[in-house]
């Protein structure tokens, strides 16, 4: 079966979805993610979706939903490189994913992480 | 109509009369405003088509296939006509006055039989009728086409995207918010985010005369979206008037920053961007 690979980069997780996004493609991910984040003790999980040019409803609150599940599990979820269509197509949609950190690119994403997981460290 | 009408006969015999008469009815009709060497030759193409128009086609079908040259000839006449900045009312006219000269070649053709004249009289109402309507609506299409044509540029011109600094963009509304142009609007900024790499863009409302419940909503969705593609937007521009009005609609722009003035806003996205305006040393005039 399909699955989406999970990277492990330091202490961040990497997914780059790459494919078209079906329902159980995502409900995997999602369990997926769940369990690579206790196995590898993560602080937070970028997801690219820059490749992504479709969604529907279901995928917007899968992605809120991952972002929920890492929360609890202590990592943040950033999002990025969203499409201008995929992202008007969910404002459309009502889902605006609150919650969930976003950046423009990849790189943007890892600053934002990086600042962030650091500023926890110090502050602990 | 019947078949029998001498209409055609006429057109196609008496033509060349029928065309100075008219023209000369034209020019009186208007006191001399229209030209004639640059209707006679439209006009001429019009009588000439006539005649197998109404041989061929049905007069209650003009806008079937065997009328489509008549049709070309009077959509050429009214464009140039309207161009020439005459109303609709007038190139209409311009057809309506081929009627007296079209009745008397009937009446002289006819002579004494009452019926006969009138019901060739009908037909040719009839046709001139329906010509002289063809010609106000190719007219009133040309103008929509205009107005529709306007619209969409000013849709365009009308949602410019700035770049005020390295990562810091502008979106300076002017003019009313419906839906149409959010979608533009979001559609042009969130392009233009993508394309610069932005990570903060400020809206400036100062152009925008009333917010109500549904513009609120609409820049609140700009504001998601963006947020979505991971830029911050802050609406700057907000007039007191449209404050307070904001307020009373129990509008709740959520954790939008807001700002008073587009400078303000561009300070806060300054400091955002770990960037500083200071003041440069100062210039040394004592030696002056």
């Amino acid at each position: 079966m399909d699955r989406i690979p999970i990277l492990k980069m330091g202490p961040f997780l990497l997914v780059t979805i790459q494919v078209d996004m079906h329902d159980q493609l995502a409900m995997t991910l999602q369990e997926d993610l769940a369990e690579k984040i206790v196995s590898s003790h993560a602080r937070a999980v970028l997801i690219d979706i820059s490749a992504l040019d479709m969604v529907d409803s279901f995928m917007g609150r899968m992605l809120g939903t991952i972002a929920s599940t890492s929360r609890i599990l202590d990592a943040e979820t950033v999002v990025v490189g969203m499409r201008p269509a995929v992202a008007i197509t969910l404002v459309e949609l009502g889902i605006s994913l609150p919650g969930v950190r976003t950046a423009l690119n990849v790189e943007k994403g890892m600053d934002l992480l990086r600042a962030s997981v650091n500023g926890a460290e110090r502050a602990q | 109509m019947d078949a029998i009408s001498k209409l055609p006969l006429i057109l196609e015999r008496d033509g060349a009369q029928l065309l100075k008469t008219w023209m000369a009815e034209v020019s009186a009709a208007t006191r001399g405003r229209l030209n004639d060497d640059a209707l006679t030759e439209p006009a001429r193409e019009l009588l000439n088509a006539l005649p197998l128009a109404l041989q061929k086609g049905d007069l209650e079908e003009i806008q079937g296939p065997h009328w489509e040259r008549v049709r070309e000839v009077l959509t050429e006449l009214s464009r140039t006509q309207t161009q020439q900045g005459l109303t609709a009312t007038e190139v209409a006219t311009l057809v309506f006055s081929i009627k007296r000269p079209l009745f008397e070649a009937l009446e002289q053709e006819i002579g004494k039989d009452a019926a006969a004249l009138a019901k060739e009289i009908w037909n040719a109402t009839l046709l001139v009728d329906r010509l002289g309507l063809f010609t106000t609506e190719v007219a009133l299409k040309a103008r929509e086409e205009v107005i529709s044509r306007q619209q969409t540029e000013m849709l365009e011109l009308s949602t410019p995207v700035v770049k005020l600094w390295e990562g810091i963009l502008a979106l300076p509304l002017i003019g009313t918010l419906d839906s149409e142009r959010t979608q533009v609007v979001m559609e042009s900024l969130l392009q233009e985010i993508v394309r610069s790499g932005a990570a903060i863009a400020i809206i400036d409302i100062t152009g925008v005369p009333t917010v109500d419940t549904l513009v609120a909503q609409h820049l609140l969705k700009t504001v998601a979206a963006a947020r979505l593609m991971g830029a911050e937007c802050i609406i700057s521009g907000i007039r007191p008037q449209i404050a307070s009005t904001i307020v009373h609609l129990g509008v709740n722009l959520g954790d939008v920053a807001t700002k008073a003035t587009l400078a303000d806003a561009f300070a806060v996205a300054l400091r955002r961007s770990d960037l500083a305006v200071v003041r440069s040393a100062p210039a040394r005039n004592e030696q002056g």
